[in-house]
């Protein structure tokens, strides 16, 4: 082994420079230890300590002590320490900022009227639109398994704060045109909407869309999502009055309509109450045994609008023949929807099974497709546990449309379609085929409601007509689809026959 | 109202999304601005206390209180002068670092700093004869400096003959305190015990300490620390790893009154001299003013039921312990780590101690490993390059719930440093503190081997939040 020391006058690097030139040196090939340093009295020490002799020297003056293999070149070592001396990177300036990692961090320096759109886990829901009420946006969560408890957290604190909390389990708002989570895309207009529920939303905004074709004046400037429990007694309508209070605050909103699945009789009667001491008419389409269903609601909505309502389209009617069965099997994705067609077919046929049912004795277990007349909500907390909406995951409904078809007491499939931003890009190319398979055996009457506008991205007609081709009747009235299933039943088949075999 | 308030589109074209990815596609494919929340699920366990402690009522003016209370102190040198007249530390009674320890567990560094602690006050003649005096543990006892309102550096071993810092937050009249600073290499707080050691802790004790105390009590404008502070961050300071520019400042506050000390004061030139050299010559003199300066500050902040702040970060060489405003005095603590960084000489990482020393107090008041992107001369601890200690700073401020206004960072558009760490934060980023800090030997004796940066162990911060959700009224977890 052999020590080389040289002394560099003048040369100054700092020290932890220095202390990376000597790691980089220790590494190239013969060196034994390295040290580059300061000549300072702790350097020289450590110096000393390693066996190096330093000759006399100035702290100023920096000091290459290499030991080397025998066999080993100085002078390749000391190129090494040349090269490590060098600074390698030339300034980038590049300040690039990784993204936010909490909603707080993205908020930190927004804009005052930011919006934010929560949809992670339900668990971590509460605590991302707790950063958005803090800095004092307006929230949407769209997650939903969120326990109610802290759904009455976040909109007692946002209550304090002025701020609007949408959901959670809001599927859709529209804010000034612009769709929030579900949503579709409709014409801009002088009335305002407050829903409690994401598809009975879709439903009228799509309705009255269609309307609005023909008739001068129909549009919708914002729907404010408040989710689908906030008219529980547990939630006491906490968004809902704030929606209300901006809606009626908004010079540019004639009108007012609030659609919701069956409120806590407590809370409507509350809510009556408030809209009438409001500025602007409030049309209350709240969904319940012995109300309006949707579709009477839009009509009533143009009804106050001065409009006769329109003829709802149709398509697909020649492809569907009498009931094959005698129970009906419903199959949706929107909530509100299958709670409109549950109410409209309990009064027709009785009873009927559900995992949302109307009264705890009717609930479905794990089983979802039973010897009775059967609705099933697929976007309901329990079945998109650890799974994506079924708007964006339809596997387990198509499913159990194959599993209802292969039921010999099936009569008529009723299923919802919808379109809108934040859904899938083609979801009739997914229902379609699990149509046409349900129809392969027997002429099942598959009804479908199709909820959409020609403005949506996947294309109304589009959709509609890949439908249509698979066999199914299709409407843009969930409540005229519910109807014609139930005509189709009872024209068919005997009320004897029916439900328990 | 008469307005619109509703607002998106025209007025305020953003929308902020957190969670799925196609909902973020949906609202960009209407033409509107949307920024991306970069979510990942939180520490795992920590869901439902996240969501206990998100929804305290008292959380959101607890923090907002913790933060304005540390940020409204600022902190005067108003004296100089030993532990026992300050601290009340008589013969035999010992502070160190970090959380809580008994003799049993501590770590070679602060074995090595306490032996020669008790050398030092006369308890044994020989270091090596301190062993026993410790094992016996009937005449001596061990406390954290922060029990008793000050910080020590690395080991943090304060004897009653040490002299002490006294800084003053003029408001409230709280004082915090800290040791003076020895220099590097083979110090006491890096666990070396030998007689050189010794004999610069007299020096310290019988020249440098009363030296100081004259010329403080004898400047008439008390230094303000906080103003040093706010002065070196620009200057190239993050006033942990790097104080060059603080000490130079200090020492033109105080030397004119050290030089006023040879006529009346009883020193002579050459003990001022000495003094000046010392300090000038000891890049890191300053730190141990930086250190009480932000603990004075953090203490402001302390006991606000329902805050989620972090008033300590501290390490006693065995465990890394923090405290949060809102569980009082209690430590959660975990196993401290070995810092990663550049070694002393043929020093590796096997000779390094596990983290230790209360210096991570200034991390915990936003400077140090926070304010990395203001110190581009020691930015390469970090792994090499500007933009990386640019990042670094930016990364804290995912993690804490305030920017000191005081201290900015020309290079980040003079934005000040990210402050106030929140512990829920942590657990919902797994973003941990980044931490600057020197590395002890591991054994007793041995002294500096190198220095680095370093994180705590992830565990406490969970270990944190639950207590915190334990504390949230009504709520049985």
């Amino acid at each position: 082994m052999k020590d080389h020391v040289e002394l560099r006058s003048g040369a100054y690097a700092d020290s932890v420079t220095l202390l990376q030139v000597s790691r980089a040196v220790q590494a190239a090939p013969g060196v034994v230890a390295a040290q580059v340093a300061m000549a300072t009295g702790l350097n020289l020490e450590v110096l000393t300590g390693m066996g190096f002799e330093v000759p006399a020297s100035s702290p100023n003056d920096m000091v290459v002590a290499l030991r080397l293999d025998d066999d080993a070149d100085v002078a390749t070592a000391l190129a090494a320490v040349d090269a490590a001396l060098v600074p390698t990177r030339p300034s980038s300036g590049d300040t690039t900022q990784a993204p936010p990692r909490t909603t707080g961090a993205a908020l930190r320096h927004g804009g005052p009227g930011a919006v934010v759109l929560v949809s992670v886990p339900g668990a971590s829901a509460t605590v991302e639109a707790m950063d958005a009420l803090e800095a004092g946006h307006d929230v949407m969560v769209f997650s939903d398994n969120v326990p109610v408890a802290e759904e009455v957290a976040l909109k007692t604190y946002a209550a304090t704060r002025g701020a609007l909390v949408m959901g959670p389990d809001c599927g859709t708002a529209l804010l000034d045109g612009v769709g929030l989570g579900f949503a579709n895309a409709v014409r801009p207009g002088r009335i305002g909407l407050v829903a409690a529920s994401g598809t009975g939303c879709q439903q009228l905004l799509t309705l009255l869309h269609h309307a609005g074709e023909t008739l001068e004046g129909v549009g919708v400037r914002h729907a404010l999502g408040v989710g689908g429990r906030d008219l529980s007694s547990a939630v006491g309508g906490l968004a809902t009055r704030e929606a209300l209070r901006r809606l009626d605050a908004d010079a540019d909103v004639d009108l007012v309509v609030v659609v919701s699945k069956p409120p806590a009789p407590e809370v409507a009667e509350a809510l009556a109450r408030e809209a009438e001491a409001l500025d602007t008419p409030v049309e209350l389409g709240l969904l319940g045994r012995g109300q309006r269903d949707l579709t009477a609601v839009a009509e009533a909505v143009l009804a106050r609008l001065g409009h006769e309502a329109p003829q709802w389209p149709v398509h697909g009617a020649d492809n569907t023949g009498p009931a094959t069965g005698p129970l009906l099997r419903g199959l949706f994705v929107g909530g509100t929807l299958c709670d409109e067609s549950m109410l409209m077919a309990a009064e027709a046929l009785g009873p009927i099974r559900s995992n949302i049912p109307l009264a705890d004795d009717l609930a479905l277990g794990e089983e979802l497709i039973v010897d009775d007349h059967v609705m099933v909500d697929f976007g309901d907390d329990a079945l998109t546990q650890g799974r994506a909406h079924p708007m964006i995951d339809p596997s387990l409904r198509n499913e159990q449309i194959a599993r209802a078809a292969a039921d010999p007491a099936t009569g008529v499939i009723l299923l919802d379609l919808v379109l809108g931003h934040g859904a899938e890009p083609d979801p009739a190319a997914h229902l379609a085929p699990a149509i046409t398979a349900a129809r392969s055996e027997r002429a099942i009457p598959v009804i479908v409601s199709l909820v959409g506008t020609d403005l949506d991205p996947q294309g109304l007609a589009a959709q509609r007509d890949a439908l249509v081709a698979a066999g199914a009747e299709v409407h843009l009235s969930n409540a005229a689809a519910t109807r014609r299933a139930l005509d189709l039943l009872s024209r068919t088949s005997s009320r004897s026959e029916g439900a328990h075999q | 109202m008469s307005t619109s308030a509703v607002t998106v589109g025209a007025t305020t074209p953003t929308v902020v999304t957190c969670g799925a990815d196609m909902f973020a596609d949906a609202v960009a494919g209407q033409a509107v601005d949307v920024e991306r929340v970069d979510w990942r699920p939180p520490m795992p366990g920590t869901q439902d206390h996240l969501a206990a402690v998100a929804t305290d009522p008292r959380r959101p003016e607890a923090n907002r209180r913790a933060v304005q209370a540390m940020l409204g102190v600022t902190a005067h040198l108003v004296d100089v002068a030993p532990a026992s007249e300050v601290l009340g530390l008589e013969k035999g009674q010992f502070l160190h670092a970090g959380p809580p320890i008994e003799w049993e567990r501590t770590s070679g560094p602060l074995r090595g700093a306490l032996m020669g602690g008790a050398a030092l006050e006369g308890l044994v003649e020989d270091p090596e004869d301190a062993v026993a005096l410790f094992e016996s543990g009937s005449s001596v006892s061990l406390e954290p400096c922060h029990h008793r309102s000050a910080v020590g550096p690395m080991a943090g071993v304060v004897t009653p003959s040490m002299w002490m810092w006294v800084l003053e937050d003029r408001a409230t009249g709280k004082r915090t305190y800290c040791s003076l600073n020895e220099g590097l290499g083979k110090v006491l707080r890096y666990g070396a015990y030998g007689p050189d050691v010794l004999t610069r802790l007299r020096w310290m004790g019988d020249v440098l300490g009363p030296l100081l105390q004259a010329a403080v009590r004898g400047t008439e404008e008390a230094s303000d620390v906080t103003g040093i502070l706010t002065q070196m961050l620009q200057m190239g300071d993050e006033a942990h790893n790097r104080n060059r520019a603080g000490t130079l400042m200090l020492l033109r506050d105080l030397s004119p009154a050290m030089v006023g000390t040879i006529e009346g004061g009883g020193f002579g030139s050459k003990d001022v001299a000495d003094a000046l050299r010392f300090v000038g010559g000891n890049d890191h003199f300053f730190l141990n003013l930086a250190m009480p300066a932000c603990k004075l500050a953090l203490d402001a902040g302390r006991d606000v039921p329902g805050s989620t702040m972090v008033v300590a970060m501290a390490r006693n060489g065995t465990d890394f312990g923090i405290q949060v405003s809102g569980t009082g005095d209690q430590w959660f603590t975990g196993p401290a780590q070995v810092a990663e960084g550049l070694f002393l000489g043929d020093y590796g990482p096997d000779d390094a101690n596990p983290d230790i020393g209360d210096s991570a107090i200034t991390e915990t008041a936003g400077i140090g490993g926070f304010a990395m992107a203001t110190a581009p001369a020691i930015v390469r601890l970090v792994g090499g390059s500007v933009p990386d200690a640019l990042a670094t700073t930016q990364r804290m401020h995912e993690i804490t719930l305030a920017e000191n206004p005081r201290w900015s960072v020309p290079v980040l558009e003079f934005q000040g440093t990210p402050t106030g760490i929140d512990v829920t934060k942590v657990c919902r980023t797994g973003i941990l503190p980044q931490i600057n800090t020197g590395m002890a030997g591991a054994v007793a004796g041995v002294g500096q081997v190198g220095a680095g940066l370093v994180t705590p162990p992830a565990e406490i911060f969970p270990q944190a939040l639950a207590a915190l959700a334990q504390a949230v009224p009504g709520r049985s977890l």
